[in-house]
């Protein structure tokens, strides 16, 4: 890995970071093209992005929980459920062609992009640090 | 029951798309099981440390995981998170909100257009 990587790779994540925190959008939504784009594969970039995810949606929880917002026994049977349907999915993940995840994931940024824009019509962001 | 369900399908999406899964938890808990919209996102950040933890593990075992760019990426990602929250407040307005989501959609469409 070059120097100019690395810069870019710190460059790209504070500024992933930033965006996230400021329009309420997940980390991952922004690590995935980031990851991308310094050259990773598509499954790599997603199971790269789901690491960088670990420590963001974690200090997230922290903060939501000062703030009394937290329901614990809920975000644990979701989480724990969850985990039936991320077998699924990487197995999907890795079975199928990388041209047509790449274009399923920018058919997702598309949507996001719509509902951003959508609730910024309607009123200021209504639910900030969603992931 | 509805939680298993969502749970199900977040996971699903969190792996194939490498995401938290938020932006269908959020709104699922909201509409399925009558959550508040701050419990909502609070309770969905919960979930996702789990979800996107099972994700890293299974993907991981299969080699996927490039744990120098994960880290390159995402410490300066909690410290830019921290900034982006605590500027918010002060930054936030419609035209800023709309060119960002113009922003998403472009990249999206070089995605598509591969």
């Amino acid at each position: 890995m070059s120097t100019w990587t690395i810069v870019l790779a710190v460059c790209l994540g504070l500024s992933a970071g930033v965006l996230s925190g400021l329009f309420g959008v997940g980390g991952g939504i922004l690590f995935v093209p980031t990851l991308v784009a310094l050259g990773l594969g598509q499954v790599e970039a997603a199971a790269t992005s789901l690491l960088a995810v670990v420590p963001t949606a974690a200090v997230g929880t922290w903060r939501q929980a000062r703030y009394g917002n937290l329901r614990v026994r809920p975000a644990l049977v979701l989480g724990i459920a969850s985990i039936v349907g991320v077998e699924a999915g990487v197995q999907l993940a890795t079975s199928l062609p990388e041209h047509v995840l790449r274009r399923l994931f920018g058919v997702l940024l598309v949507a996001v992009a719509a509902q951003l824009a959508w609730r910024a019509s309607r009123s200021r962001a209504s639910y900030p640090e969603a992931r | 029951m509805r939680l298993v369900l969502i749970g199900l399908v977040a996971g699903v999406f969190s792996s194939l798309f490498g995401v938290g899964g938020g932006i269908v938890i959020v709104p699922l808990l909201i509409l399925v099981a009558a959550f508040g919209t701050k419990e909502a996102t609070a309770t969905s950040l919960g979930a996702i440390v789990i979800t996107a933890l099972a994700g890293v593990t299974l993907y991981a075992v299969r080699g996927k995981v490039d744990v120098a760019y994960a880290l390159l990426v995402g410490i300066p990602a909690v410290v830019g998170a921290l900034i982006g929250t605590s500027a918010q407040q002060r930054v936030s307005g419609q035209a800023l909100t709309l060119a960002f989501a113009g922003l998403l959609a472009a990249i999206g469409v070089w995605l598509i257009a591969g």
